[in-house]
C-alpha cells in the first residue's frame, strides 16, 4: 500500500514562503491567486494490506515524526 | 566540573563549545557521541549548534530520536543542567524538553549577524552572572529561529519568567525593530518550568573571549559553570 502524505503549516500561522510565492505570482499577473501555502509532500510504501491498520500506522508516523503538530497539520491518502 | 558536549552528525559548534569550556573557562569537557545511550557522570550537558542530520524534515526533528536524547531527557528530569544553543535549542523543542517550535525566519533569509538580547531573567543557572535587563551582544546564525508557541503556552512562559532572553535594540528596547527573525514576543531564549533546561538561538560560545572583540557570551557560559557548582552531579544510564 502506498501512503501519500502532505504536511503544511497550520492555518493562522504565517507562512513567509507562501507569502513570497503569492507576491511573485501577483507580479507575474496571476492576480486571482491568493492564500498560497507551502508544504511538504512525502510518499512511502507500507507493507500492510489492512487499510485500517495502515491508516493508524501512518497517523502515528505523522504525529511522532513527519509533522510537528505545534505548527503543522497533515493529511494523507492511502492507495 | 565535567561538561558533556553532545556530538550529532552535522553538529559544527561542538568544538567551539569544547574550546571555550576547556581552554577559556578551565573545565573538563567530555565529547558525547549521539549513539551513547547513557551519560557518564556529568555536571552539565550542552547540545551544540550545527545542522544535525542536515536539518532534513525539520531542524532537530531527527536528532531528537538519537539514542543519547533518552539519557538527556532523564538527566533533565533529574534536575541536571542542559543548555541547547541554536540547533541544540531546536532539538530541545522537537524533543519536548522546551515548549514551542521554530518557524522559518520571517525574512526567509539565513541570518548571520550580531544581535542584541536583553536578560529578562537573571536568576537562572545560565544567567546568574548577568544583571537584570542587561543587554548582551551575541551573534546569531540561523534560518529557522522564528520562535512560535500557542497563546496559552506563551502566557505561561511570561507568567513563570521562562523567557530568559529577548531580542532588543542596542539600547535594550524590546521592539519589532530589534527582532531579527520574527520571533513571537521577541523570544531569543526560554527555559523549562524547573529552570534547569535553557535553549537559546544566539551563540554565546562565539563571543566569549576579549581577544575576539566581544566577550558578552562569556557571561552566559560562566553562569553555567557557577550553576554547576550548586547543582547536584548527575549520572544517567545503566
Amino acid at each position: 500500500m502506498k501512503a501519500k502524505i502532505h504536511v503544511t503549516l497550520k492555518q493562522g500561522i504565517l507562512d513567509p514562503q507562501g507569502k513570497a510565492i503569492e507576491h511573485a505570482l501577483d507580479m507575474l499577473g496571476f492576480k486571482r491567486a491568493a492564500n498560497v501555502r507551502v508544504g511538504k509532500y512525502m510518499e512511502l510504501d507500507l507493507n500492510q494490506t489492512d487499510r485500517a491498520k495502515a491508516e493508524a500506522e501512518v497517523k502515528a508516523m505523522c504525529e511522532k515524526l513527519l509533522a510537528n503538530t505545534i505548527i503543522e497539520e497533515y493529511r494523507f491518502e492511502l492507495g | 566540573m565535567n561538561i558533556g558536549v553532545v556530538v550529532f552528525p552535522g553538529s559544527n559548534c561542538d568544538h567551539d563549545c569544547q574550546y571555550i569550556f576547556r581552554d577559556v573557562l578551565g573545565q573538563d569537557v567530555t565529547m558525547v557521541w549521539h549513539k551513547e545511550a547513557s551519560l557518564t557522570r556529568l555536571d552539565a550537558v550542552i547540545l551544540p549548534g550545527g545542522f544535525s542530520y542536515g536539518d532534513y524534515l525539520r531542524t532537530g526533528a531527527i536528532a531528537r530520536f538519537s539514542p543519547v536524547m533518552g539519557a538527556v531527557k532523564k538527566y533533565a528530569a533529574d534536575g541536571g543542567l542542559v543548555l541547547g544553543i541554536c540547533n541544540g535549542f531546536q532539538i530541545l523543542l522537537e524533543a519536548g524538553l522546551l515548549p514551542g517550535a521554530m518557524l522559518r525566519n520571517q525574512s526567509l533569509h539565513f541570518i548571520c549577524n550580531d544581535v542584541h538580547v536583553r536578560v529578562e531573567n537573571a536568576a537562572t543557572p545560565f544567567t546568574s552572572a548577568c544583571k537584570p535587563s542587561q543587554v548582551l551582544k551575541i551573534p546569531i546564525a540561523h534560518a529557522d529561529g522564528n520562535y512560535y508557541t500557542d497563546p496559552v503556552t506563551l502566557a505561561g512562559l511570561q507568567a513563570n519568567a521562562q523567557i530568559v532572553l529577548r531580542y532588543c535594540t542596542p539600547d535594550g528596547k524590546v521592539t519589532s525593530g530589534g527582532n531579527p527573525n520574527g520571533s513571537l514576543d521577541n523570544i531569543a531564549g526560554v527555559c523549562n518550568a524547573a529552570g534547569n533546561v535553557l535553549g537559546l538561538m544566539p551563540h554565546p560560545e562565539r563571543c566569549a573571549e576579549s581577544v575576539l572583540g566581544n566577550d558578552d557570551g562569556r557571561l552566559i557560559l560562566a553562569s553555567l559553570v557557577e550553576g554547576m557548582k550548586k547543582a547536584k552531579p548527575q549520572t544517567v544510564g545503566e
